[in-house]
């Protein structure tokens, strides 16, 4: 411990103590990277109920509009709103950055880098008790009187700025406020990974050593803390609008309601990549493992992530085409966008490179990252339509956006944790997962997912527009054949929530019954697999000292086909 | 392949699916040769008993070469693209050619009000004629559209024209069209605009010049267009209250 320098500062009990810990100070107040890792990954996992739970809601109304809907009734455009308004908002915000960031975050980066717990656990604890914070306030504002806010995830003002017109006086208030303090908490987070992962690494470890997921992860962090500030700034400025009285976004005050578009942008566009980055290391580390294969062109991959995080900053405004700023943007925007898609497919080359003359094992976390690959891929291609500033004049705010958006954030928020969760599920809980069932679970997933989205993709292109509760209003669109792709979709999403049973079911059995797990059961090369299964509070008996990179799989040298990184020969 | 989902109505439709067509040749071609190299990979290089697995790090040229040579064919798809898509966008927002004919679009929480410039083709005229939640046009005539909001952002988006623009309060937003078929379709607000946003559409009406004129004509009989508009700019009185909001389904 005292060679990792300021992790042995920290203020956690002696490690040989550990078990004489209460329930409440081992799992609820513990400063332990771990538990807090775990807090956030239940959380997420919680709110993922939630939301998805509002997902069948709207997909019901939008297949049977009108009718009352099992387990929640008559669906009015207001619900309807507020329904779709907190899916994206719960789904990005309260699922996505806790688990993939924050839980992969807590629970990797000490365990990758050889280090006992993070070097400022307590500011950690504090960051996940604001968060525990802002997801209680999200959910106190669906009930207070006037309901949850309606104004769809970006939330534009004038609509969100003023109770006169949105009609959620209280639910807009504390959607903003809720949403400012979650950043609040991963702004600490985000210190505590980037101080851990410079000073915190196991004697030997040099940079080109690291895990790429500890990188990704890391790039994740620094794109989040760069980009959130005008954010929260402007989430500050809403708040006042909204409580009292400025007129920051208000045009009948001399405000501008699309500074605002340019505020959330600025952070949203980065967000894509502070989600996507987490979920691509995740992969990366997975398809190495199971194809025995060393990753290919990890420098490669490294200062293309770089790239990426820079280019991340330059595209924002191609949400905002047709917002109404100066046409000339479009071009310029057009052109940064249609850049980005070159590192990303780089980086994917690497991927489908590293599967070149392996040796491939389809186990669960296997399949769950080689669907990453595929899957992610038809959302970038998609991504190419919208990029061109022309093409996105037809599609902006259509379901054709809609269902690109989720072919790269389905991958990444349910495909990328999935990957995760059964892959270290054996060093996080010390047992095996079911392997049929995790099958059942897979198949189950990724085939329903595509019957969704696909008609999805034809619904845009036949001209539906967003956020609409009930397209008989509208003839053109309230046809048979376009009614029956709606139907589609919905009976394809009820599918695949029921096909989440069996993973439930699996992560539980296996939590207390499934088959004990020895310390390294995929045979990796990195450095949490040097520990228990599960890790114990402290992480290692004795830290471990690294001799080579991560990914040293089949090396002609070694006898075996792996070799980890703590091994001296 | 949009045209087999939906029709083309305008000039510049026809243009969009053409950047639609040629995106999808580009893109769908690398998109299925990856895929099949993927499966072809996870296939040939499956796991087989006492066959161990090649070390390759990627960091050498003749090996980078598999994911740069590729890459370079992405960079050039994409200047493709890219030149093709700055010049339909010059001509759908930017070079916008003289106008025949002017129109004012007036979008609220949740109506469309619709100032046709009248027989005199001038706008802010006595003559002029407003109506609500539909838009007569003629075809094969260039527009000129004025778009103002007068409360929250809205999107005056019409499908078959491929048409999109928001509608900001405070702004007056100036676009155009040139329809080419004659029908009826929907004009959508393509912006969340509160509980009423999906009631808030409306249809344009685009005719040939005859039918067009005696729509004129009626409209000039029945009342001026002073007299509507004045009437019709005032919020209308639906019943979009929060108690009233349970009455959408």
């Amino acid at each position: 411990m005292s060679d990792t320098g300021i992790a042995a500062g920290h203020a956690a009990a002696p490690h040989e103590h550990h078990e004489e810990m209460d329930f409440w100070s081992k799992y609820v107040f513990s400063t332990d990277h771990k538990i807090i890792g775990f807090q956030y990954m239940f959380t997420g996992m919680f709110m993922a109920l939630i939301g998805g739970f509002m997902a069948y809601v709207f997909r019901m109304q939008l297949a049977f509009p009108g009718e009352s809907v099992p387990l929640f009734g008559q669906v009015t455009s207001g619900d309807y709103n507020m329904l779709i308004t907190n899916h994206g908002t719960i789904m990005i915000f309260w699922v996505a950055m806790p688990v993939l960031i924050a839980a992969l975050g807590n629970y990797l980066i000490p365990l990758m880098l050889g280090c006992d717990d993070m070097v400022f656990p307590r500011l950690n604890r504090l960051s996940y008790q604001i968060f525990l914070l802002s997801a209680i306030v999200l959910i106190i504002s669906f009930i207070v009187p006037g309901g949850g806010f309606g104004g769809a995830w970006t939330a534009y003002p004038p609509l969100s700025a003023s109770a006169e017109y949105n009609h959620t006086d209280w639910g807009s208030s504390l959607w903003v406020l809720a949403v400012a303090l979650e950043f609040a908490a991963f702004l600490l987070g985000g210190i505590n990974f980037l101080t851990t992962s410079m000073n915190a690494r196991a004697e030997g470890m040099k940079m080109m050593d690291i895990p790429i997921v500890v990188w990704m992860i890391n790039v994740a962090v620094i794109l989040f803390m760069a980009s959130v500030g005008p954010l929260i700034a402007g989430a500050v400025m809403l708040f006042l609008d909204q409580r009292i009285g400025t007129s920051f976004f208000l045009p009948a005050g001399g405000g501008d309601p699309v500074l605002w578009q340019h505020l959330f942008w600025f952070f949203g566009h980065p967000e894509v990549y502070v989600v996507l980055l987490p979920a691509m290391g995740v992969v990366a580390e997975v398809i190495t493992t199971f194809s025995r294969k060393k990753l290919f062109g990890y420098k490669t991959i490294l200062y293309t992530t770089f790239a990426t995080g820079v280019l991340s900053f330059t595209v924002w405004a191609h949400h905002q085409f047709v917002s109404g700023i100066d046409p000339r943007m479009g071009n310029i925007f057009a052109v940064t966008t249609l850049l980005i898609s070159i590192p990303i497919a780089e980086i994917m080359f690497c991927y489908v490179a590293t599967l070149y003359g392996g040796s491939i094992r389809l186990t669960t976390p296997m399949l769950w990252g080689l669907s990453f690959i595929v899957e992610f891929l038809l959302g970038g291609v998609t991504g190419i339509y919208l990029g061109a500033s022309a093409m996105d004049v037809y599609f902006h705010d259509t379901y054709f956006v809609l269902a690109h958006f989720h072919y790269t954030f389905f991958p990444i928020a349910i495909i990328g944790v999935f990957t995760a969760v059964t892959y270290w599920f054996p060093k996080m809980f010390g047992r095996m997962m079911n392997e049929t069932l995790g099958k059942i679970h897979f198949w189950g997933t990724i085939i329903p997912f595509n019957c969704i989205f696909i008609p999805l993709f034809l619904l845009g292109m036949a001209g539906q527009h967003r956020r609409i509760y009930n397209y008989n209003n509208f003839p053109d669109l309230a046809t048979e054949n376009l009614q029956d792709l709606r139907v589609f979709a919905t009976s394809a999403m009820v599918i695949m929530l029921l096909f989440q049973i069996p993973f439930i079911v699996n992560f539980f059995y296996s939590l207390f019954y499934g088959e004990k797990a020895e310390k390294n059961p995929w045979k990796a090369n990195t450095l949490e697999w040097v520990a228990e299964s599960p890790a114990p509070h402290g992480n290692f008996k004795e830290l471990p000292k690294v001799y080579r990179g991560p990914y040293e799989f089949s090396h002609p040298d070694a006898k075996e086909d792996y070799w980890p990184q703590n091994v001296p020969n | 392949m949009i045209e087999y989902l939906i029709p083309n109505a305008s000039s510049f439709g026809g243009e969009i699916d053409y950047l639609f067509d040629l995106i999808t040749y580009i893109v769908g071609f690398w998109f299925i040769l990856t895929q099949a190299i993927i499966f072809y990979f996870i296939f040939r290089f499956r796991h087989k008993d006492g066959v161990k697995a090649q070390y390759l790090s990627g960091e050498e040229h003749h090996e980078a070469r598999w994911v740069h040579w590729p890459h370079y064919a992405v960079i050039a798809c994409d200047v493709i693209i890219i030149i093709v898509t700055v010049r339909i966008w010059l001509d759908v927002k930017m070079d916008l050619p003289p106008p025949d004919d002017k129109i004012r679009v007036v979008a609220q929480q949740w109506t469309w009000i619709f100032v046709h410039s009248g027989p005199d083709g001038k706008l802010d005229t006595a003559d002029d004629i407003a109506t609500v939640n539909d838009l007569h046009v003629q075809k094969d005539k260039t527009y000129h559209f004025e778009l103002q909001s007068k409360d929250v952002l809205h999107d005056f988006s019409v499908p078959v024209f491929r048409l999109k623009q928001d509608a900001v309060p405070g702004r007056t937003i100036t676009g155009w069209f040139k329809p080419t078929k004659t029908g009826e379709w929907d004009i959508q607000c393509a912006e969340m605009c509160g509980i009423g946003h999906g009631l808030m559409g409306a249809r344009i009406i685009v005719e040939s010049a005859e039918s067009y004129s005696q729509w004129l004509a009626r409209q000039s009989v029945t009342k001026t267009g002073e007299a509507l508009a004045a009437a019709s700019v005032e919020k209308p009185s639906l019943p979009f209250t929060k108690e009233l909001n349970r009455s959408f389904e």
